[in-house]
C-alpha cells in the first residue's frame, strides 16, 4: 500500500501519464453511464425511411445513422462497454495466468520451470491474431469466449516479465530470512515475493488492456466479434462493408477514432507507470540533459550569451 | 548436556562443471545452555557456510556431504523438511550478516515479526502484536515503531529489529552472523550489550560469527576458530587468548590492536586465504604461516586435543603441544 501511494505521488506529476488516465476514465465513464448519455437505444430503429438509411450528421443525430437507421452515437457508446469489458477481463485473465507462471518458474525453477518458460516460448512466438482467429472460427463467436481467448493467449509477456523479476527477488535477503523464520515456499511466493512485483505488474496490466481491446476490434474487424452485440471492432467492420462505398465517413471514423483514443490513453498511462516502476527504465535524475544544469536566474547561458555578442 | 552438538559437519559447493569445492570439512564443536560460542576466521573461511549448513538453508548449490547437527537428541540432517521448519526459529534463529537487508521494504516490521509468531505458535493477531512490542521494547524500540516499514528505521535500528525478530519465538540458539559489521562503533557497542543483555536474561546460546576478536573475548565462554573451512583451533576463550597454540590464531591475535601500546605497529598475515578450488594439499594455511614445517605441504594436520577442550590442528614441533593426543 505504502508502495502504491509513492507511486501516485510520482504518477500525479508526469502529464502523460495524467492525459492518459483522464483519457481512459472519460471512456469508462460512458461507458458505466451509456444508458443516460445515449440519445437513442442503439438496437432500436427509430423511423425506417429509407432517407434515414446511412443520413449524416444533423442535430438530432450527431453523428449520422448507420445503414440500418440507427443512431451512430448511441451505438458508439454502447461499444465502448463490449470493448472495456473485453479488454478489462481478458487482461485481468491473462495478468493471472501470467504472473502465476512466472511466480512458479521463478522462484521454483527447475524442471517444472524450465517447462513452463518452453510453453511460454512456445506461446510467444506464435502470432496471436491468427491464432485467435483460428481458434474462434472453429469454436464459435460468443462474447466471452473471445475474452477466454484473448486471455489464454495473452499473458506469455507477462510472465517472462514477473519470472525475471522473481529471480532477482529470491535472492534477496529477506527471502532467506523468511525461509529462516520457517516460511513455507507458498508463503514466501504470496507473502514476499508477490508484493514486490505487483507494482509491475499493475503497470503492465494496463497495457495489456490496451492490447486486449485491439485484439477484440481486430477479431470482430474481422467479422467473428460475438454477433449479439455492437463493438467498435463490429460497427468498423459493418462500416467498411456497407458504408465505405457510400463515403459514409460518419459510420466509419467514429469507431476507429474511439478505439485508437482508448488504447493511446491506455499506454501513455502504462507507460509512465512502467517508467516510474519497472527498474530496468529508471535512470538516474542527472541523466536527463534538460535537468543537468539549472539557469541561475536572470543569468543567460554562456553559449548564448556570446552568439548574441557576435 | 549439550543442547547443540555438531559433529564432523563437512559441506561443498557444486560448481558448474561438476566439481565440488569443500566449503566447509569436518568442523565439531558443542554448545551448552547459556554458554556462547564465537566463529572467528578470514572472510571466506567457511563461516557462514557452516552456520547455514546447521539450519540447512544453504544456497542450491551447496550441499552437506557429512556430519551430523544433534539439537536436544535429533539429528536435524535427517528430519523432514517441514519437520526442520519447526526448528528454524522455534528453537535455532539467526541473524543474518548485513541484517539490516533482511526486513522485506514493502512490509510493516511489525508485521514481520507477527509472521514469524504465527508460524510458530498458535496464537492469535492480538497476542502476538503485545509480544512484539514487548520485543520492541526489549531492544530499545519504542511500540509506535512497529506500523512503520523498514525505510523509516536506521541501520541499527534495523539490526536490532532483526534481533527482536530473532527472540520472537524464544530459541534456545541465536546465530548472529557478524552482528555488527557496517555498523558504527557506537552502535556495535550498543548492539553487543544487548545481546549479552539477552544472552543472561533469556538463558540463550549465542553463535557469535565475527572477525572481532575484541567482541568474541567480550561475549564468548568457547571459540572456533576457522581457516579454509576447516578448524584451526577450539578452545575456551581463555585459553584462546591466553595460551594459544595455532599460528594462525597467534597471528590473529598479532593483528589485533593493543590498548596498552597503541602505537606499536600491527602485525599482518601476508596474503589471502586459499581459493576454495585451489586448496593447498597440506595444511590450508601451511603457505602463510611463519613457522611452517616440510610435513606441513605434504599432510595436512588432524585435530589433536591438547587439553581437555583445547584442540588445535597443527603439526606438534618437539616439545610444544606435548601430551598432544589424536581426537
Amino acid at each position: 500500500m505504502q508502495q502504491l501511494r509513492e507511486i501516485w505521488r510520482t504518477f500525479r506529476r508526469r502529464p502523460m501519464g495524467i492525459v492518459g488516465a483522464l483519457m481512459l476514465f472519460s471512456v469508462v465513464f460512458v461507458a458505466i453511464f451509456a444508458p443516460w448519455l445515449a440519445p437513442y437505444d442503439p438496437d432500436v430503429k427509430i423511423d425506417i425511411d429509407p432517407e434515414d438509411l446511412l443520413a449524416p450528421p444533423d442535430v438530432e443525430h450527431l453523428l449520422g445513422r448507420d445503414d440500418a437507421g440507427k443512431d451512430v452515437l448511441s451505438q458508439l457508446i454502447y461499444g465502448a462497454r463490449v470493448s472495456l469489458t473485453v479488454g478489462f477481463v481478458a487482461s485481468f485473465m491473462s495478468m493471472f495466468i501470467g504472473t502465476t507462471v512466472g511466480l512458479i518458474a521463478g522462484y521454483i525453477g527447475g524442471r517444472i520451470g524450465n517447462a513452463l518458460m518452453r510453453l511460454t516460448d512456445f506461446l510467444l512466438v506464435i502470432p496471436d491474431l491468427p491464432l485467435m482467429l483460428v481458434i474462434i472460427s472453429i469454436w464459435g463467436r460468443g462474447l466471452w469466449k473471445i475474452i477466454f481467448v484473448i486471455g489464454m493467449l495473452g499473458w506469455t509477456y507477462n510472465a517472462r516479465l514477473v519470472r525475471s523479476q522473481v529471480l532477482s527477488i529470491r535472492e534477496r535477503q529477506f527471502v532467506l530470512r523468511a525461509r529462516a523464520i520457517g516460511a513455507g515456499s507458498l508463503r514466501i511466493i504470496l507473502r514476499h515475493i508477490f508484493p514486490q512485483v505487483l507494482p509491475l505488474i499493475l503497470a503492465q496490466a494496463v497495457l495489456s488492456v490496451s492490447g486486449a481491446i485491439i485484439a477484440e476490434s481486430s477479431l470482430s474487424f474481422l467479422g467473428l466479434g460475438d454477433p449479439t452485440l455492437v463493438s467498435w471492432g463490429m460497427m468498423l467492420n459493418f462500416a467498411f462493408e456497407r458504408a465505405i462505398s457510400r463515403m459514409a465517413w460518419w459510420f466509419l471514423l467514429p469507431p476507429g477514432f474511439a478505439i485508437v483514443w482508448v488504447s493511446v490513453g491506455l499506454i501513455m498511462m502504462g507507460t509512465t507507470l512502467e517508467e516510474i516502476v519497472n527498474p530496468r527504465l529508471r535512470t538516474h535524475h542527472l541523466f536527463d540533459p534538460r535537468h543537468m544544469v539549472a539557469l541561475i536566474a536572470g543569468v543567460r547561458p554562456r553559449a548564448e550569451a556570446e552568439g548574441a555578442m557576435e | 548436556m549439550a543442547i547443540l552438538e555438531v559433529r564432523n559437519l563437512s559441506v561443498n559447493y557444486l560448481t558448474d562443471e561438476g566439481t565440488a569445492l569443500r566449503a566447509v570439512e569436518g568442523v565439531s564443536f558443542s554448545l551448552e545452555q547459556g554458554r556462547s560460542l564465537g566463529l572467528v576466521g578470514e572472510s571466506g573461511c567457511g563461516k557462514t557456510t557452516a552456520m547455514l549448513g546447521i539450519l540447512r538453508l544453504l544456497p542450491a548449490e551447496g550441499r552437506i556431504v557429512s556430519g551430523e547437527v544433534v539439537y536436544d537428541g535429533v539429528d536435524l540432517l535427517h528430519v523432514s523438511e517441514s519437520e526442520m521448519r519447526e526448528y528454524r526459529w522455534g528453537r535455532i534463529s539467526i541473524v543474518f550478516q548485513g541484517a539490516m537487508n533482511a526486513l522485506n521494504p514493502v512490509r510493516r516490521v511489525g508485521d514481520q515479526i507477527v509472521e514469524a509468531i504465527m508460524l510458530h505458535e498458535s496464537v492469535d493477531k492480538r497476542t502476538a502484536r503485545g509480544r512484539v512490542d514487548e520485543l520492541l521494547g526489549m531492544v530499545g524500540i519504542t511500540s509506535e515503531r512497529a506500523s512503520q516499514y523498514p525505510h523509516q528505521y536506521s541501520g541499527g535500528m534495523r539490526q536490532r529489529a532483526m534481533i527482536a525478530m530473532a527472540l520472537a519465538c524464544t530459541p534456545n540458539i541465536l546465530i548472529a552472523d557478524e552482528p555488527t559489521t557496517a555498523l558504527d562503533v557506537m552502535i556495535q557497542a550498543q548492539i553487543l550489550d544487548l545481546l549479552q543483555k539477552l544472552q543472561k536474561e533469556l538463558d540463550l546460546c549465542i553463535v557469535l560469527v565475527t572477525h572481532d576478536l575484541g567482541v568474541v573475548a567480550e561475549i564468548c565462554d568457547d571459540v572456533l576458530v576457522m581457516y579454509g573451512g576447516k578448524t584451526a583451533e577450539y578452545a575456551s576463550a581463555d585459553i584462546i587468548y591466553n595460551e594459544s597454540l595455532h599460528p594462525y590464531t597467534q597471528r590473529l591475535l598479532e593483528a589485533f590492536p593493543d590498548v596498552e601500546n597503541p602505537a606499536s605497529t600491527l602485525a599482518s598475515i601476508p596474503g589471502y586465504p586459499p581459493p576454495l578450488d585451489a586448496l593447498p594439499p597440506g595444511c590450508r594455511f601451511e603457505p602463510r604461516c611463519h613457522r611452517r614445517k616440510d610435513i606441513c605441504a605434504v599432510k595436512s594436520p588432524p585435530l589433536l586435543a591438547v587439553n581437555s577442550g583445547h584442540y588445535v590442528a597443527c603439526h606438534p614441533d618437539k616439545g610444544r603441544l606435548n601430551g598432544a593426543t589424536n581426537r
